[in-house]
């Protein structure tokens, strides 16, 4: 079962949104038969503080309970994360791994910051489509976009579909309007190196 | 009977769950894990799908004594606490199982201060596992919901009529978003069915007296009566737990049997750990080794006697236990464990592993079965061991 599961961290700041989007992908998953875990990794909560965050996504109910050691996926929705040890975005990751940043840099640039070899990089600019898109900073949901272009766990219309079922409640049109169109754009704007 | 397949942390689940008895009262103070569990029960109130009355009190321990007047005045009551919570609730806690009230609530596990640590073990449990209520500890968030359910039926059984408490791992399971299958409200109800008191203070047409001065003279003999009624408690938990399997197609029983049939060697667990456990089993599997696991749903009432014969005959077993017993001799579950196998020449060896929260994870668990082979083919092991800390 391990073989088939797919274990995403991230890595974010206290307010990006991060705890939201683990638990919200694991969520968005169960419409396509897929069974999810998100949890985030609770420490002195504030925003700004460097946090994690896990979720996992397998065919079968998934029974760990453990953090995610050896991620598949890094993604990483502060770009200056890199440059702190204490963070551990590159714990546990190797040549199989892949990475997502939300940054203006370039993968060959974000590439040899992270300095594993043989990693796949990939960067998007989640920050501004949010700011253009939703008028605030928060690239959570546009990470969700841009992965979906990295790994087909669902389309990006699944994905809308389950991101109006989330702030249909809680937000306004103009808000959910601005997320669905920031999705869309991360899914295509996300740059390989 | 059909059930919605939902995502939920384990503390909406267990929210729902409660809601679905239809409680008349709930009381509880706020302290974290435990706070979006009754966050999420305020909501239900606020939006008008509940009519429970909140008594938002000032501390846990009027949390319980709230829970202890409204359960004796005959309404279907809940609350819900954690760590330090249920320790100031302490007092009132044996009160509530010596009155023989049917309350229900929601631990969410955390270790204990101090230092302060808000994560996850099970100390604060442990802490009243002799106060007379019944102990279901639960995996994830599907069994936080279903044993939900179930105790409400099996603390309001007749022959029961003890308080119930629902464990489930702080931030492990409450704060993880989990796929779990929930029953529709009605269908929950239906099970659950409408409280019916057998006293109640309110009733003046049949007055009784509850919690009066009780001395040399029956203290004793109440005392007796409550320890009968955990005697009879298993054979209800059984009961309901069965019917409860017919309704959803999840059963429960003491204990979860993992790959026990064959197995050589038995990790015996409560909580979340048994998930991680499961994994790293499967792998041992593959490889030929008789690894199994035991999973303890039930740790009050002890199923002391199923727990002896389960365990009969095995080469070697494993209890891990989150939580320290300071000054005794091992963990509150290797005492148990090791106690009901009395007389049986099986070797069982502790782990107190997972305080304070620390990340229980799949090499964990490889230490431990390389440990049960070695131990299965005579090798030594200290009666009491430390996993996954720094020495």
């Amino acid at each position: 079962m391990a073989g088939q599961m797919v274990e995403i961290r991230w890595h974010a700041r206290g307010g990006q949104g991060a705890k939201t989007a683990a638990m919200f992908l694991a969520e968005a998953v169960l419409e396509k038969g897929k069974y999810g875990q998100g949890f985030p990794e609770y420490g002195p909560e504030r925003r700004g503080a460097p946090m994690r965050g896990y979720t996992r996504i397998a065919a079968e109910p998934i029974r760990r309970h453990c953090m995610i050691e050896r991620p598949g996926i890094v993604i990483v929705l502060d770009p200056t994360l890199l440059d702190s040890p204490a963070a551990g975005v590159i714990a546990g990751t190797d040549s199989n791994t892949v990475f997502i940043v939300n940054t203006t840099e370039t993968p060959a640039s974000i590439g040899a910051k992270i300095g594993i070899k043989g990693a796949d990089v990939y960067t998007v600019d989640a920050t501004g489509i949010a700011l253009d898109a939703i008028g605030r900073p928060i690239p959570n949901m546009p990470m969700i976009g841009a992965l979906l272009a990295v790994d087909e766990l669902m389309t990006v219309d699944e994905l809308k579909s389950a991101l109006v079922g989330l702030l249909g409640s809680k937000f306004s049109q103009a808000v959910i309007e601005g997320n669905l169109a920031a999705v869309e754009r991360a899914n295509k704007e996300l740059v390989s190196a | 009977m059909e059930q919605k397949l939902v995502a939920l942390s384990g503390n909406e689940a267990v929210a729902y769950a409660f809601k679905q008895a239809r409680p008349h009262v709930a009381a509880a103070f706020p302290i974290t894990p435990q706070t979006e569990m009754m966050h999420k029960y305020a909501e239900f109130v606020a939006n008008g799908e509940s009519t429970t009355e909140m008594i938002l009190v000032e501390s846990e321990h009027s949390a319980m004594s709230a829970a202890v007047g409204s359960a004796a005045a005959g309404a279907r009551t809940f609350t819900a606490t954690s760590s330090a919570g249920f320790a100031l609730m302490w007092e009132i806690v044996y009160v509530a199982a010596s009155l023989r009230l049917p309350i229900c609530m929601a631990l969410v596990n955390r270790a204990l201060s101090g230092n302060i640590n808000i994560h996850c073990d099970h100390s604060d449990s442990m802490g009243g596992r002799d106060a007379g209520w019944i102990h279901l500890f639960s995996e994830n968030a599907q069994e936080a919901y279903d044993n939900g359910v179930m105790s409400w039926r099996i603390a309001e059984h007749g022959d029961v009529r003890l308080p119930t408490m629902v464990n489930y791992d702080g931030f492990i399971i409450s704060h993880t978003a989990d796929a779990l299958h929930m029953l529709p409200d009605e269908a929950a109800y239906d099970f659950i069915g409408k409280y019916q008191h057998k006293y109640s203070l309110l009733d003046v047409e049949n007055p009784v007296t509850v919690g009066p001065l009780d001395l040399t003279d029956y203290y004793f003999e109440h005392k007796t009566s409550q320890l009968a009624a955990c005697a009879r408690a298993p054979e209800i938990v059984q009961a309901v737990s069965d019917e409860y399997g017919e309704l959803t197609g999840r059963h429960y029983s003491f204990a979860e049997e993992y790959k026990l049939d064959d197995a050589e060697m038995v990790i015996v667990v409560l909580g979340s750990s048994a998930g991680t456990c499961k994994d790293v089993i499967d792998e041992y599997r593959e490889k030929g080794v008789k690894a199994g696991m035991l999973k303890i749903r039930m740790f009050r009432p002890f199923p002391n006697a199923y727990i002896a014969k389960i365990l009969a005959g095995r080469k070697a077993v494993a209890v891990l236990d989150r939580s320290a017993s300071f000054g005794g001799f091992g963990g509150p579950v290797f005492t148990e464990v090791r106690s009901a196998m009395y007389g049986q020449n099986v070797p069982v060896h502790d782990y107190i592993y997972g305080l304070g929260g620390r990340d229980f994870d799949l090499s964990q668990v490889a230490t431990v079965i390389d440990n049960l082979q070695n131990v299965a083919s005579g090798g030594e092991l200290e009666d009491v061991n430390l996993l996954g800390v720094r020495l």
